[in-house]
């Protein structure tokens, strides 16, 4: 389940949701994104999501597939937050479930790897008044590479 | 034909999308790039290092050898920073 929305989520209720009724489920594995109040030398006031409203939800969904056909899950969950956000506050919120651990954690860590460098999001930080576009990392490219296939 | 810009693109070429007829033989990601940075100095700039521009022809991520159509979604836009 992909969704995509300005406002905050309620991690136990959404995670409560993704499991109830689902009687073969014995581990959910969830990674919760925050917003740091730190960016490079400064303190950071405030971040901006922007995204391409569309690309987001077909990437979020081709990720979501990607996972489901990997690993032996039940479910998998992506919320994404877009908008102006502050230090603190959630950003992301990615969770698997499956009837072991082991799947769970691998596609939680393969979605956020996946999610960092496929998923049409910019953050724009805000830091002493002055707004400035956070640069790509190299480290995301390398995260994500390595669930890259051997073909 | 529409393109749509996003980011740090959209603030120096100055609008979020455009409507632009690029000639026929303009027919590639890359072409188009080359087409679109002659358009003015604020397209020049935001194209000046195609190397850090990122494409998606109807929302699915295209590299600069691929070919589009004029009916085609194009959006630019610079490697992507979410989670």
């Amino acid at each position: 389940m992909i969704k995509v929305q300005r406002e905050d989520f309620d991690v136990g209720a959404e995670l409560s949701a993704l499991c109830a009724g689902r009687g073969e489920v014995g581990a959910v594995a969830s990674f919760i994104g925050l917003v740091r109040d730190v960016a490079g030398p400064g303190e950071l006031s405030a971040m901006t999501l922007e995204h391409y409203p569309g690309m987001t939800e077909k990437q979020l969904g081709e990720l979501e597939a990607e996972a489901l056909a990997r690993w032996p899950l039940d479910r998998v969950l992506i919320i994404h937050r877009h908008g102006r956000l502050l230090p603190g506050d959630r950003i992301v919120l990615c969770a698997a479930t499956s009837s072991h651990r082991e799947a769970a954690f691998e596609a939680c860590a393969f979605l956020m790897d996946w999610l960092k460098t496929k998923a049409p999001f910019w953050k724009l930080e805000e830091v002493g008044g002055q707004s400035s576009w956070v640069a790509a990392k190299d480290t995301d490219e390398a995260a994500a590479a390595k669930w890259t296939k051997n073909e | 034909m529409k393109v749509l810009y996003f980011a740090w693109l959209r603030d120096r070429v100055g609008v979020a999308e455009e409507i632009v007829e690029p000639p026929i033989e303009v027919t590639t990601v890359g072409e188009l790039i080359a087409w679109l940075a002659q358009r003015s100095a604020r397209h020049g700039e935001a194209f000046a290092d195609p190397a850090i521009v990122r494409c998606a022809i109807n929302q699915n991520y295209a590299k600069a050898d691929e070919s589009f159509s004029r009916t085609d979604e194009i959006a630019f836009f610079p490697p992507v920073t979410g989670g």
